[in-house]
């Protein structure tokens, strides 16, 4: 009988995930697998499916491995070259050691891109600022991967990087790289000076007080622990910047990436849709309640 | 508008003319209502009603009249709960219940997808099972409501197109496409009740969704049930059952059923709750509910609208196969909001808080509603008695 028991609604919606279903994962392939830091590592991923590698930069992945589990991570590779996804992240919980021990050839399950972007497009014509912490300049590298492959649309390009030691300063041989380009400015500093370290000592914040950008016509992005963006946006504003001009990525509890699971919730926000990348006035709000 | 059905039904006329129109209200006895519990399995609907179980009334498969709750009415107050039976043999006097019909559109734990290990790689298998088609008898006009909010939050009013970053459940979105709905007016209210305050009404209204709509009438001599035709498909279904017409008289005790309900509820939120916690989220009174709260989660799991969850690996003692899971969670567990380093919030006071202002604040920003129907569930269960109007009350009135 007809009115028994159909299907009105068409669910084939692909969307980007290749799946109709969002959860479901697509198998992606280890090309290559290497050491960042101690306890930091990169992997480069290409889809077993044949299909397109896609993401802007700031947006993330949630990477599964077989039989352990499912993580966040953002894309730390280049937006230009989509021939491979490229991540980086510190091998610190259950599932990133997993991704940690794989080896090339491995396959591991991605679902994405989500999130929302490094918007590059507002800042035509003005001064770019990326000040980055730690970790935090993995999801920042691609939007300075993207700045630099468009350089003529952008004024001055601003690197300041702040790590806690030497040893800890992510992407070291390509920050020099780039410092010893005549188009770009990088800052790096450490909290904590060891071994022969003749470079900066502190904050990043204090680099920002001194940082080579027009405060009246620049753009910031920041990456990092959220006391330390919390501090970067506050040095940023003293230096005269307005808070419509700087974004910041927020890092929460992720089960699902798509805002069905709930953990993600900032106010609200659900920062696995709504972020991770957020204008600084449209959660300055909220920036500094504790336990939100 | 309401029609009353003429009585005379014209046997042997073309199906269009035979069609009830939506809005029109028959009346069904007894053994009609006994008639179209066995359609409904003819037809290959699996139906979902109210039975008693471990002394609670809850949704679960049913095939008989005789499993419904007859004479069962339940007294619920902030922790507490207690059924009573009365010799009136009524099968829908109970309110609501620790179960919604969230448990069967959102399953509590369900298998997303399977892999099968190969070498260093993997196959994922997806789940291809048939979704049943469910037939939900006894859904009061709160659950209703609350069966819209979850509607919004899995994407089923956006099934039918794709927007870029927004998604859709397709599990859900077709466990609810293929579900029946049939509501039951509220002939009585619980003191934990308080849909009037949160935009609903003990009986349905017109255009709310359901597909038919059941009042029960009951006297000394007479067992009936108003049954109101919400869609056309309910009108298909309703049309094979032996049905008779309705009078003014049975609309008028149908009409004193709702004022009763009405009546019956005493417990309010205030209309400005959304504003007045955007304004509080530091209050002295998040101190005083942690001091109370257990953090124990019964809230969310008997909410109708929350809809948290977590996903868990498993693996079986080989190693070569591996599934994964969705089960439901809830805000109030420490894990909850654990990333590397700890708890985002690690305090009770700031679990408490979380589910509050989401659930009454926060989910007008994300889904345009607020996230609460009034039903009262998150009050009776928890087990020390936590009244969220009351806190939603003394915040208003001591706070900014």
């Amino acid at each position: 009988m007809t009115f028994a028991a159909s299907n009105k609604k068409d669910t084939s919606c692909a969307c980007y995930s290749g799946s109709a279903d969002p959860m479901h994962p697509r198998p992606f392939k280890v090309v290559d697998i290497w050491r960042e830091l101690s306890d930091t590592f990169s992997m480069s991923l290409v889809p077993e499916d044949g299909g397109p590698v896609l993401f802007e930069p700031g947006q993330f992945n949630m990477l599964y491995v077989y039989g352990v589990g499912e993580i966040p991570i953002s894309v730390s590779g280049d937006p230009t070259d989509r021939s491979k996804l490229v991540h980086t992240t510190r091998a610190v919980g259950n599932v990133s050691k997993a991704l940690d021990a794989l080896k090339a050839g491995d396959v591991v399950g991605v679902r994405g891109p989500f999130g929302s972007v490094w918007p590059l497009d507002v800042a035509e014509g003005k001064d770019l600022v990326f000040v980055a912490g730690g970790i935090g300049l993995a999801p920042l590298r691609p939007a300075i991967y993207a700045a630099m492959a468009n350089r003529h649309r952008f004024g001055n390009i601003a690197v300041l990087y702040g790590a806690r030691t030497p040893e800890d300063i992510l992407f070291a041989k390509e920050l020099l790289r780039w410092r010893a380009r005549f188009d770009i400015d990088v800052q790096v500093t450490v909290d904590r000076a060891t071994g022969n370290w003749q470079g900066k000592v502190g904050l990043v914040t204090k680099v920002i007080a001194s940082g080579g950008f027009d405060p009246n016509n620049s753009v910031a992005y920041t990456c990092g622990p959220e006391v330390m963006m919390l501090h970067v946006a506050n040095a940023l504003k003293n230096r005269g910047m307005g808070a419509d001009q700087i974004y910041l990525s927020m890092e929460r509890n992720m089960k699902c990436g798509v805002g069905f699971c709930g953990h993600c919730q900032w106010g609200s926000f659900f920062i696995c849709r709504d972020g991770p990348v957020f204008r600084y006035d449209q959660i300055a709000d909220r920036l500094d309640i504790k336990e939100l | 508008m309401t029609h009353l059905r003429s009585p005379a039904r014209a046997k042997g006329t073309s199906a269009a003319d035979k069609q009830i129109p939506v809005g029109t209200k028959v009346l069904l006895d007894e053994a009609g209502l006994q008639a179209f519990l066995s359609l409904l399995l003819k037809i290959g609907y699996t139906p979902i009603g109210p039975k008693v179980r471990d002394g609670a009334v809850v949704y679960e498969p049913i095939t008989s009249i005789t499993e419904l709750p007859v004479g069962i009415k339940d007294e619920q107050e902030g922790g507490h709960y207690r059924l009573s039976q009365s010799p009136n043999g009524s099968f829908f006097d109970y309110t609501v219940g620790p179960t919604s019909w969230k448990k069967y559109l959102f399953p509590p734990v369900h298998k997303m997808w399977s892999a099968e290990k190969q070498g260093g790689a993997f196959k994922v298998i997806k789940d291809k099972k048939e979704e049943p088609a469910y037939a939900f008898i006894g859904v009061r006009s709160c659950e209703l409501n609350a069966i819209h909010i979850q509607d919004k939050v899995f994407g089923f009013d956006r099934a039918d197109h794709c927007e870029k970053g927004i998604f859709s459940d397709p599990g859900y979105v077709a466990r609810r496409s293929k579900s029946l709905i049939i509501a039951v007016n509220c002939g009585r209210a619980n003191k934990t009740c308080f849909c009037t305050s949160m935009g609903g009404s003990p009986h349905v209204t017109e255009g709310q969704g359901y597909d038919l709509a059941l009042t029960e009438l009951h006297s000394s001599s007479h067992h009936e049930f108003i049954v109101e035709v919400g869609s056309e498909r309910g009108a298909l279904i309703l049309d094979l059952l032996p049905y008779k017409p309705v009078t003014h008289s049975h609309v008028s005790a149908e009409q004193a059923q709702e004022r009763k309900a009405r009546h019956d509820i005493t417990r309010k939120m205030p209309d400005d709750v959304k504003t007045v916690l955007k304004k509080n989220i530091e209050h002295p009174r998040w101190d005083s509910v942690a001091d109370r709260c257990l953090s124990c989660a019964n809230c969310t799991m008997v909410c109708p609208t929350c809809f948290c969850s977590t996903v868990e690996e498993r693996t079986d003692l080989t190693g070569d196969h591996s599934e994964r899971w969705r089960m439901w969670d809830s805000c109030f567990s420490i894990d909850f909001s654990y990333i590397h380093g700890g708890a985002i919030r690690s305090e009770t006071k700031s679990r408490y808080r979380q589910w509050m202002t989401h659930k009454l604040s926060n989910w007008h920003d994300q889904f345009n509603s607020s996230g609460c129907v009034g039903c009262g569930r998150c009050i009776t269960w928890c087990p020390v008695g936590i009244d969220i109007t009351e806190e939603a009350q003394v915040i208003k009135r001591t706070g900014k």
